[in-house]
């Protein structure tokens, strides 16, 4: 009965948390330099975690492609298979899950931290509306960078993924894009990196609630990055199935 | 009829500014849960005064502050800052009227991501925008100064004592030139030197600046030097208030028992 009414209350209060943000938001005055700080934290800080997962789902995508495409005798299929696998699918998913591990727990851990130091009430104290400070800036910028970041692992997995084939069979640079992309629309590829943008929102809003309702001193602050982390990814890897059906829906 | 609270006033206060209210609490209550918390308190603080909060640990003092400044909502009550109720106020609102008022948290609350300079630039950055960059590290400056900390400017709030981020504090909270001054446990956890410093601070800066102030205290020495009025708590309510001299000379066992200390 208790799990009930704290699952119930953990959700109102995320509406509650989600309508003070939104007001903060809306209404003057803007926080731009703490934006530009938090775009340079979630976007650059997180650049080379993506480039590197990005490469290594190349990799591993091109091997598995090849082999399983081999078996059913359809390897011309190669360069279309590890393009939409990793623009429609890894690409996004990937970077979603590592900008959830090193930014939600990050933002979880800092705002945590400042909530059991008094830090947050200091700075409602000196009559700034921490709600526009420290949440919506934050959010705002994974909304905003998660795209972008998306773009990057995307990048860094086809050049990876076109090299371990390559090295193993002649295939041109130029063969590969023209195969690839041959037939596509951008409504194959535009809407799954945009969806990235409600990743962002999910990692960003969770981080900050988890953050800035925490209580219990270092306890409360690991518990506030780890939850930053867990719901997070859980909520993206939830949200991605309604996305997807939407995208198929309204898109294809 | 003469009051305890007006025969105080008399001793303690400047004429002019008897008349001009700064902090009016107004039987509020205040629970957590089941534990009640603040049990109809009611105090006055009027311009250029000072009152220090007495009380053993968990009575509601820094509640109390906490509510004044409305970082905790009061269960029924009222609470008027220069008149106006600030019950139910929206956050913006609110905002307006924090504006008028100088937090000194109990262990400083400074921000650890920014110097000491930073922290008391952060309140003029974000409300006296007509301040040009140098307007403001001047007045950083100068408020450092006032508090002996001034080449402390670019160190972090980690690589200070005690007793300097309580300065920093102070001087952050000071920032926005208040109206009204709330210090929560100003002494707490400094040596007997840096607390009659401090409290030598803060008598100046209440006779330079003629703020409305309300100290919450467990430090009776502290409380009798900077405050004028003294009113003691206990299960959240007031048990009495008035000069120090009232205190000594009241029948009532508890406060005979707290002034043992």
């Amino acid at each position: 009965m208790r799990l009930v009414s704290d699952f119930f209350e953990w959700f109102g209060s995320l509406g509650i948390f989600t309508w003070q943000v939104l007001k903060a938001a809306v209404t003057p005055p803007y926080e731009w330099s703490e934006l530009i700080r938090q775009l340079d934290e979630v976007g650059s800080k997180s650049l080379p975690l993506v480039v590197m997962a990005g490469s290594a789902i190349g990799v591993i995508i091109s091997l598995e492609a090849r082999y399983s495409l081999s078996r059913f005798g359809a390897k011309s299929m190669f360069s279309s298979t590890l393009v939409y696998s990793v623009i429609q699918v890894m690409g996004p998913v990937i970077t979603g899950l590592v900008v959830s591990g090193r930014v939600g727990a990050g933002m979880g851990a800092e705002l945590a931290s400042m909530k059991v130091t008094e830090q947050i009430d200091a700075i409602e104290a000196s009559a700034i509306n921490p709600y526009r400070l420290l949440a919506a800036t934050r959010i705002l910028a994974c909304i905003l960078m998660l795209p972008l970041l998306t773009l990057a692992t995307d990048a860094c997995a086809l050049m990876t993924g076109w090299v371990a084939q390559a090295l193993v069979e002649p295939l041109s640079f130029h063969q590969f894009i023209s195969s690839g992309f041959s037939g596509a629309t951008f409504n194959a590829f535009l809407p799954p990196t945009f969806k990235t943008a409600v990743y962002g929102l999910i990692i960003g809003l969770i981080a900050c609630f988890q953050g800035m309702r925490t209580t219990g001193g270092a306890a409360g602050v690991g518990r506030a990055a780890t939850n930053s982390v867990v719901l997070g990814s859980l909520f993206l890897i939830l949200a991605d199935v309604v996305l997807v059906k939407f995208i198929l829906v309204f898109f294809h | 009829m003469t009051t305890v609270y007006d025969n105080a006033m008399k001793q303690t206060e400047p004429e002019q500014n008897r008349l001009v209210p700064g902090v009016t609490v107004e039987n509020v209550f205040k629970s957590f849960g089941s534990f009640t918390v603040l049990n109809g308190i009611s105090l006055r603080v009027n311009r250029g005064e000072t009152l220090a909060v007495l009380g053993r640990s968990g009575t509601g003092k820094s509640v109390l502050l906490r509510l004044i400044i409305g970082l905790v909502k009061p269960d029924s009550g009222s609470i008027r800052i220069q008149n106006q109720d600030i019950s139910g106020l929206p956050l913006d609102r609110m905002g307006e009227i924090r504006k008028k008022m100088g937090f000194l948290f109990q262990h400083a609350a400074l921000y650890d991501s920014l110097t000491v300079g930073g922290n008391v630039a952060f309140p003029l950055e974000h409300h006296r925008r007509d301040l040009s960059k140098a307007e403001r590290d001047d007045r950083v400056r100068q408020l450092l100064s006032e508090v002996g900390m001034e080449r402390d400017i670019e160190k972090m709030p980690s690589n200070i004592s005690g007793g300097m981020q309580k300065r920093v504090g102070l001087v952050r909270a000071l920032a926005l030139e208040p109206e009204i001054l709330l210090l929560d446990e100003p002494t707490a956890g400094l040596d007997p030197i840096s607390s009659a410093e401090f409290n030598d601070l803060i008598l100046k800066l209440q006779r330079e600046r003629q703020m409305a102030s309300i100290v919450v205290t467990h430090d009776l020495h502290s409380a009798k030097t900077i405050a004028g009025r003294l009113a003691l708590l206990n299960q959240g309510r007031v048990v009495i208030e008035g000069a120090f001299s009232d205190l000594q000379q009241s029948d009532i066992e508890f406060v005979k028992e707290f002034l043992k200390q």
